[in-house]
């Protein structure tokens, strides 16, 4: 050990041992979201504010159903990563821990039920 | 040779004691919003659950999404969304190693604030 130089010392170890796979995971849903969230913007936001039967048949149509599962899917995908590096920043041992196990739980279980919730309504 | 000093190393500038920038300050805001939009995301969620449960449901979310609350936390998730939006565009523009210079990077910024008012107006008239 005396003889590794520092620089042989930190090869391909980054600050967590990993996070460039993180890196790419966080640009590559950015690329995708700043495509989705413009379409879900305009999808959703056209008929929101019509009845109940308005709702159920403009989302029975598979171009805005698909619009919405994509933006849960990659949006809750990307808030969770997003948050539980904010949650690294500031919170510690159990607490970080918790926050994170807690924020993903929640992500998920949204993600979960929207994408449940446009499968039962183009059925 | 190798070992690491772990004892004296510079510290970066507190937070309380550093000049607010544009460059800290529209940082900072990317992580405000994108988290606060958690609060919209969970009621449209909860909006296209009560649609897929029947009419009774799907007026109560309804109702409750197009009432004033409802409305202002809609209003500046919107202005959060294009905020936060631009600013991921931003930060994989910096992944390219553009715009990085001082001058560059600030004026960025300036653009940020401006285009995600301009497209929360557009978004307001619009729909």
């Amino acid at each position: 050990m005396a003889y590794l130089t520092d620089r042989k010392r930190a090869h391909g170890l980054g600050a967590s041992h990993s996070g460039t796979r993180q890196h790419w995971r966080m640009s590559m849903s950015s690329v995708a979201l700043a495509l989705l969230i413009p379409l879900f913007v305009f999808t959703f936001g056209a008929v929101l504010g019509g009845t109940y039967e308005e709702v159920v048949i403009y989302y029975q149509r598979p171009i805005p159903a698909a619009i919405a599962v994509l933006t849960f899917l990659v949006g809750f995908w990307h808030f969770r990563a997003g948050a539980q590096i904010m949650i690294e920043d500031y919170a510690q041992g159990l607490t970080r821990k918790a926050l994170i196990i807690g924020v993903t739980c929640l992500s998920y279980a949204l993600a979960a039920i929207g994408v449940l919730a446009l499968i039962r309504l183009a059925l | 040779m190798a070992d690491v000093n772990r004892g004296n190393r510079p510290l970066s500038p507190h937070i309380t004691i550093y000049r607010p920038q544009l460059t800290s300050i529209t940082s900072i805001l990317t992580r405000i919003t994108g988290n606060a939009m958690i609060v919209a995301a969970a009621l449209i969620v909860w909006w296209f659950a009560a649609a897929a449960a029947g009419p009774e449901s799907f007026a109560t979310a309804d109702g409750f999404l197009r009432s004033w609350f409802g409305d202002l936390v809609l209003f500046f998730s919107v202005l959060g969304l294009w905020y936060h939006t631009l600013a991921g565009i931003r930060h994989l523009i910096w992944d390219e190693v553009k715009m990085l210079e001082i001058d560059k990077a600030e004026l960025l910024g300036q653009i940020i604030l401006i285009v995600s008012v301009l497209l929360t107006i557009f978004t307001v008239v619009v729909l």
